[in-house]
């Protein structure tokens, strides 16, 4: 502490303060350039928003989305759809987890350099197509239905979680394990005993956090014709039946509620096993 | 290196009955699942599907570099990044001052006995409900609710994203202000600082690169989220690549889907740059 103390009134901090500042200003400029370019290059009249006639009709819009339709039997349908959209997510987010715990491997470099970059790549292009997109392509390759959004939310929350896996196996400290290898143990059981369970709490909090994300982007996925409540959701919106939105809606909002509860639940109980 | 069997009882997992257990629990909860979810893997092989998946896919090389096409490309390209920008600057305009509230990090009344411990509570819980509430309707439907007003366009778009992201952005950013160091905070609060003063000077700098790093993963999630935003005529990547998928034209297809790669290399770069900076 005296030290930092000490330090903090030399000369050197001044000149160092200067320079980071003129690094920072430049990228504040940079990034408040790059917002009114935006603004400019989409040219929206904003005014439009403001207008008396538009607040009538978003209001009207809204308005139309009360009384939810609360009969049992579109209750029902919701709680299937509801179901359905967790399911998808579920499964999703489990194959995710195995797909991208085999690509991390390699990523991590415990196979060489060339192994790094190609796994690098992989997962770096699984992430980088948008889930609505594999959705799309996942359609044509196996139908609608339910399985083609479980497919994309894996492909890509793979690509997502693999990258994740692959930093916490690289940040994960080496000595345990070669402890174990040095003592003569199998590699595959030394990687099992030794860094495994250094990073599974880790894992598992990364993956219950995706699983929150995917209950979401499952409920859009249906938009593309992959199930669940999303799929009722575009259904209902496109012919104009609010009421019957609006329960989806509601059965949505419950289904993140639950499931971010629940997850937030089981992180909080997960300590990492190094603190 | 196995146990001589002379010494004792043969090694043995003292863990191992908690693990089939669980490893049973887990199957029978996941059989309903995977019913629910339709997982049916040999539909990939079906002979019908196979072939379009091959017309599809075999169309993806070469990728189309048409000069006529590229000028769309770039076009949609360019139209994607400034909504993405415009709506997480939008957003990041909603979601500082609400996580500020929502944060219980600058609670004066938790540090001790006083006055509006319940109102700050209170105040807090109605925050997390209205953040809670803008992230979990879909993007979509807040945007068919601004075309109402806006139009067909770029704008009800730009307006959707703001409002889920700032859901979104609101929550997260709440969250690492209060899961990171706030001793200094702490500290400046009971030295008597005010509120915005512990927020400017001791929470934010501890936390800035976590915040930064988080805001710009999102800015490269609203890219992606373009893809929504072609529903409402916003244009963009989205659209171009649902015209491409339509018309199963897998060369204009694979030209989208590698700017889109592009895109998630260059935010990864610019996260980088900015943790740098903020080091």
């Amino acid at each position: 502490m005296k030290r930092a103390a000490a330090g903090s009134t030399g000369a050197s901090l001044p000149v160092r303060h200067d320079r980071r500042c003129v690094e920072c200003m430049a990228l504040a400029f940079g990034i408040g350039a790059a917002i009114v370019a935006s603004f400019a290059y989409l040219a929206v009249d904003w005014r439009g928003l403001f207008s008396s006639e538009s607040m009538r009709l978003m209001g009207r819009f809204t308005a139309e989305f009360f009384p939810p339709d609360l009969s049992p039997a579109f209750l029902g349908r919701a709680a299937w759809g509801a179901l359905q959209t967790f399911a998808v997510a579920t499964i999703g987010t489990l194959l995710a987890v195995v797909a991208g715990g085999l690509l991390a491997l390699p990523a991590a470099g415990r196979f060489g350099t060339p192994a790094r970059v190609a796994a690098r790549f992989a997962l770096n292009a699984l992430r980088s197509v948008p889930e609505l997109v594999w959705a799309a392509i996942m359609v044509i390759a196996a139908g609608l239905g339910p399985f083609a959004g479980t497919l994309a939310l894996a492909l890509h929350t793979s690509g997502v979680l693999g990258r994740l896996y692959a930093e916490s196996l690289e940040n994960a400290p080496r000595g345990p394990e070669r402890a174990l290898r040095d003592a003569g143990s199998a590699p595959v059981a030394a990687f099992a005993y030794a860094t495994l369970p250094l990073v599974t709490a880790q894992g598992v909090a990364y993956a219950l956090y995706r699983l929150e994300m995917n209950i979401r982007m499952a409920a859009v996925l249906g938009f593309v014709g992959a199930g669940g409540l999303g799929q009722m959701l575009y259904f209902h919106l496109s012919i104009f039946q609010q009421a019957q939105a609006s329960t989806l809606l509601m059965a949505m909002l419950l289904l993140v509620f639950a499931v971010d509860a629940l997850s937030g639940w089981a992180r909080a109980r997960l300590a990492p096993a190094y603190a | 290196m196995r146990a001589p069997s002379a010494v004792g009882p043969p090694l043995r997992d003292p863990a191992a009955g908690r693990r089939v257990g669980l490893a049973v629990t887990a199957a029978i909860l996941l059989w309903p699942l995977l019913v629910l979810a339709e997982f049916e893997p040999w539909r990939l092989f079906d002979a019908s599907h196979l072939a379009v998946m091959a017309g599809f896919l075999g169309g993806f090389l070469p990728p189309v570099v048409t000069a006529e096409f590229l000028a769309l490309l770039v076009r949609a390209t360019l139209e994607t990044l400034a909504i993405a920008t415009a709506g997480i600057a939008l957003a990041f305009v909603i979601a500082a001052p609400l996580a500020a509230l929502a944060t219980r990090s600058l609670s004066i009344a938790r540090i001790g006995p006083g006055p509006g411990l319940r109102s700050g509570v209170a105040l807090r819980t109605v925050v997390r409900g209205l953040l809670t509430l803008l992230r979990a309707i879909p993007e979509i439907v807040w945007a068919l609710l601004f075309v109402r007003a806006l139009g067909l366009g770029p704008g009800a778009g730009v307006l959707a994203l703001a409002v889920t992201y700032g859901g979104m952005l609101g929550k997260v950013y709440a969250e690492i202000l209060e899961s990171g160091d706030t001793r200094p905070a702490r500290a400046l609060l009971e030295a008597g600082s005010s509120r915005l003063g512990a927020f400017f000077y001791a929470l934010v700098p501890a936390a800035a690169q976590e915040l930064a790093s988080y805001t710009v993963y999102r800015w490269e999630c609203a890219v992606r989220a373009s893809v929504v935003m072609g529903f409402v005529g916003a244009g963009g990547l989205g659209q171009l690549m649902d015209q491409s998928m339509k018309m199963l034209n897998g060369g204009e297809a694979s030209s989208v889907l590698l700017v889109f790669l592009g895109l998630v290399v260059v935010a990864d770069l610019l996260s980088a740059l900015i943790r740098r900076v903020l080091a």
